[in-house]
């Protein structure tokens, strides 16, 4: 089998490339015209890319990794179980939580339990979606759509339980698709601490 | 002419011409030039700068609203009723249409004077307050907060630089720049005595005369030269006093850049004062006005690129700026600079744009000239037709017509220049060199030697009478 070589015409050296002015007219024609277009053009036919950030937005896509946020059980207590599966799958180690067990009346006493503390350091979080990502109870989300507001204080930046679950995801609401059942849901009878589901 | 009328005239011009390049065209540029670049790449641009108005002012605006209206409508009920009434008394009268001209044009005028100040007033709220407070201009406001950083900024002067010469370097880049403009005629002579009167088209006129020039010298052109070439001074100095390796080579390839392309632009330039005759540049420039424009006579249409592209060469901008090299050299000359003096050297190399227009529509567009445009009025007739159609015009609006135009050129011409500087990349120092010492410099020996012949064999004559016909 003979080697197929392929000769490439080496670029610049026709006689209007080598006087170079023509080539230079054709430069400055492609210049022009972009000019012209864009600024005395009609607006439909304008291509500027540049967006005036504060006054308009680009929305972001649809799976873009935003601050996090809490989700709700019906009655607005996390349905986070404190199972440390997103502080374990962490890279950057921004998230804290303490873990804590129900009152011994409470239905979820021994069946699971919740986070007393649950802090992220947003600062030091690399939105990598990993705790998403690891979450058995899609209790964690990174939906809502926003960056981190600005501020001038670290502490700010020190997300806690209260915060992560006031912060609404994109669909405005604070609870998830996925269902959750409880102890005690009669549509799933048998679900206890024994049990579970 | 007193010697007073000749002080006060000389510095009135001298006054407009700083006013002109320092304080319009230069601040202008800074923006023209980063705007003009963002509309061939399809950004924006600097679009932001703005003066945010206080709350309470905006409330002010907001209340002159309805008095604007007021007043808008009112001027409109005016002019109706006006209208309406001078019509009733044309009718009364016995004689037919009593009801002037005049008086009709002026009911017209002043009704659109009113509605288009209204227009105004009504795009200048929406423009402020539609954008909360924040007045922008279309980034006009840039050169400005450009400057306020500049002069607010810390004047570094590097430890073992030579102070002296260091803050000499900007100065001496800035003057000449604009002393240029010394020689350049604006428009034709100013007749004073005969400001409001129609003037015949040819022929002396008596009574004091004010060259639009502020030095009327004999080697015109040549001064321009002289004066341009000790910018070379300023940059190469600065690159000495710099104490550093990169101003230094910057300040070296400063100096042997403009040396070599001065040679080539002096002798670009034979061919002009060949065809015209003359040094001076207001010669040259009524020359034109009675001839034609000096791009159209093939030889100094050669001459007109070559004389382009060295003067940019000269102006040290892209695709000439090797000095400054910050790819290779981080700023060149201009690295230790910061501050008002490095705000210089900005202003002067954009002075060196505006002059550089000015020089070029001198010497082959035709100046102040207009097409059609003569002392008493315009003329306008087409060639190889008989019969015309003349609008006399009082001196006073023909020399304004001509400053205009002259200012129009300048214009053209920069936004030419800008949009080189955006399109072509830069070249290697090597062939900067070997286009000025090989390229330019033989091709334009060989111009002087063809518009000699052209002169000797009586063809340009023939040319310059042929469009003359025609026009």
């Amino acid at each position: 089998m003979t080697a197929q070589v392929k000769v490439i015409k080496k670029p610049g050296r026709t006689v209007a490339e080598q006087v170079y002015l023509p080539e230079i007219a054709k430069g400055l024609g492609f210049a022009m015209g972009r000019f012209f277009k864009n600024t005395f053009g009609p607006k439909a036919s304008k291509e500027i890319a540049t967006v005036k950030y504060p006054e308009e937005r680009i929305e972001y896509p649809e799976r873009f990794r935003g601050i996090h946020r809490l989700t709700q059980r019906a009655d607005g207590s996390p349905r986070c179980v404190a199972c440390l599966c997103c502080s374990t799958a962490c890279p950057a180690q921004c998230i804290y939580i303490e873990p804590a067990e129900y009152e011994p009346d409470d239905p979820r006493y021994g069946y699971e339990r919740y986070p007393s503390v649950f802090m992220i350091d947003e600062l030091r979080c690399i939105f990598c979606g990993y705790c998403v990502e690891a979450c058995p109870c899609d209790a964690i989300r990174m939906d809502t759509g926003m960056h981190m507001p600005p501020s001038t204080r670290r502490e700010h930046f020190l997300y806690d339980k209260e915060t992560l679950l006031s912060i609404p995801g994109r669909d405005g609401t604070y609870l998830t698709a996925n269902p959750r059942h409880e102890p005690g849901d009669p549509t799933h009878p048998g679900i206890d601490r024994e049990h579970g589901h | 002419m007193s010697t007073t009328f000749l002080v006060i005239s000389s510095l009135v011009k001298v006054v407009v011409i700083l006013v002109i390049t320092v304080g319009a065209f230069a601040p202008v540029l800074i923006w023209a030039e980063r705007r003009q670049s963002a509309m061939i790449q399809d950004r924006l641009g600097p679009s932001r700068a703005a003066i945010v108005l206080p709350p309470s002012a905006l409330k002010w605006i907001d209340r002159a609203r309805l008095p604007m209206w007021r007043l808008a409508a009112a001027t409109g009920i005016v002019a109706i009723v006006t209208l309406i009434a001078l019509s009733f008394v044309a009718l009364e009268g016995s004689n037919p249409l009593p009801i002037s001209t005049a008086a009709l044009t002026a009911t017209f005028v002043g009704f659109g004077l009113a509605s288009v100040l209204l227009r105004v007033g009504y795009g200048v709220h929406s423009m402020i307050v539609g954008n909360g407070g924040r007045i922008m201009l279309i980034g006009l406001l840039h050169p400005l907060a450009d400057a306020m950083k500049f002069i607010f900024k810390e004047d570094f002067v590097p430890p073992k630089a030579d102070k002296l010469l260091f803050s000499a370097g900007p100065i001496i880049a800035l003057i000449p720049a604009i002393a240029a403009f010394a020689v350049i005629p604006f428009a034709s002579t100013l007749h004073w005595d005969y400001l409001n009167q129609v003037l015949p088209r040819t022929g002396e006129i008596s009574g004091p005369a004010i060259p639009m020039q502020v030095a009327s010298i004999n080697v015109g052109i040549l001064f321009i030269f002289a004066i341009t070439s000790t910018g070379i001074i300023g940059a190469a100095i600065s690159g000495y006093a710099s104490d550093n390796k990169y101003s230094l080579l910057g300040g070296i390839r400063a100096a042997s850049q403009m040396v070599s392309y001065e040679v080539v632009l002096g002798l670009t330039l034979v061919p002009a004062f060949m065809v015209y005759q003359s040094l001076r540049l207001e010669d040259m420039a009524m020359w034109q006005h009675q001839h034609i424009w000096g791009v159209f006579i093939p030889p100094l249409t050669l001459a007109a690129i070559n004389f382009f592209v060295a003067a940019v060469a000269e102006t040290k901008r892209v695709p000439f700026d090797l000095p400054e090299g910050e790819s290779e050299l981080v700023g060149g000359y201009l690295t230790e600079y910061s501050g008002m003096k490095f705000g210089m050297f900005f202003m002067g190399e954009f002075v060196e744009v505006v002059s550089l227009a000015a020089i070029a529509s001198v010497l082959f567009f035709g100046a102040w000239d207009v097409p059609y445009l003569y002392r008493d009025g315009f003329e306008f007739s087409l060639p190889f037709v008989a019969g015309s159609y003349s609008v006399p015009l009082v001196h006073w609006v023909v020399v304004a017509i001509q400053f205009a135009v002259f200012l129009f050129k300048i214009i053209i011409l920069i936004w030419f220049q800008l949009m080189i500087r955006w399109s072509l990349p830069r070249f290697r120092y090597d062939q900067l060199m070997s286009l000025c010492w090989k390229g330019l410099l033989p091709v334009s020996l060989l111009n002087i030697l063809v518009i000699g012949a052209f002169m000797l064999s009586g063809w340009l004559d023939g040319w310059v009478a042929f469009w003359d016909k025609i026009f």
